[in-house]
């Protein structure tokens, strides 16, 4: 049985509280169900397996050191993938890769309106799809390729589910600026993709390469 | 009341937004009755719709192995 919001909420101030009082082992039953969270926010920063792991250590025991610091208002997912996040954003700052993403960041032209390159009919993928290893590390490729700015919006939002408001948050950008860059991102992830969808994927199902022009 | 047209270029700026429902009604219905008649609009709404599927699927980011045994080691060190 899932539990509501309001429940959650409730659980894991009692559990903030038992941690803040002292009782330690209560924070891995706070922490254990975002593991999977704050790695995928880890990854979508660093990219690589290793550092993602690293990223993720680090910003639990960040969330643990500052854990009295929790305001209740806020969604302690939230301020989980936010740790999460700032702690990956100075991972990479300290592996000079900034310098590579910020000139990569400037060259966006996110004014302009965006063409789909393929306008291939799609059927819906299977979900049993993503069993496969190849597959996953397709998708995994594909959000991989985009640009940061995109990659960070598009795996906040869509991957973790986080509302278009909590992502304004963690990345201190405005809602519109969310909006636009998730946009961006979903189509040039659906341009990406398409062509791994050409029947090597589904089998049996008709693929059909169209272009409008 | 007849519906005003809507072109394509203007379809696919929204497209992101017609699957978060954050559109006015108004802009709904006209991207609605144009989906009817365009055929690669509605692949590329297909297709938007696909992708936001695939990568919300919590599988495409599986943790490595041993993730959270080593991670109970790390807390387990704390002071």
């Amino acid at each position: 049985m899932s539990m509501t919001e309001s429940q959650l909420r409730t659980n894991e101030a009692a559990l903030i509280k038992s941690v803040c009082a002292g009782e330690r082992e209560a924070f891995y039953d706070l922490v254990r169900p975002y593991e999977r969270m704050i790695y995928a926010t880890a990854i979508a920063v660093v990219k690589n397996p290793a550092d993602a792991e690293e990223v993720a250590q680090e910003a639990v025991l960040k969330a643990f050191s500052f854990l009295s610091s929790f305001r209740a208002e806020a969604k302690f997912s939230t301020w989980l993938v936010q740790i999460t996040y700032n702690e990956a954003r100075m991972k990479l700052r300290k592996a000079r890769l900034h310098l590579y993403e910020s000139i990569d960041d400037q060259q966006q032209n996110e004014e302009g309106d965006f063409w789909p390159r393929d306008y291939a009919d799609w059927r819906p993928i299977p979900s049993e799809l993503l069993e496969q290893n190849e597959i996953r590390q397709a998708v995994q490729d594909a959000i991989n390729s985009l640009n940061p700015s995109y990659r960070e919006v598009l795996v906040l939002r869509d991957v973790q589910h986080l509302s278009i408001k909590e992502t304004s948050t963690i990345l201190g950008i405005s809602e519109p600026n969310v909006k636009t860059r998730l946009h961006r991102a979903r189509l040039l992830l659906r341009d990406r993709l398409a062509p791994g969808i050409d029947g090597s994927w589904i089998k049996g199902q008709p693929y059909r390469k169209a272009r409008a022009w | 009341m007849a519906t005003i047209e809507i072109s394509c270029v203007e379809v696919w700026r929204e497209i992101s937004n017609y699957l978060e429902s954050e559109i006015s009604a108004e802009l709904r219905e006209r991207m609605e009755a144009h989906f009817k008649t365009c055929a690669h609009c509605t692949a590329v709404l297909d297709g938007t719709r696909n992708v936001v599927g695939l990568v919300g699927d919590g599988r495409v980011f599986q943790m490595p192995q041993g993730f959270s045994k080593r991670l109970d080691k790390k807390l387990q060190k704390l002071p």
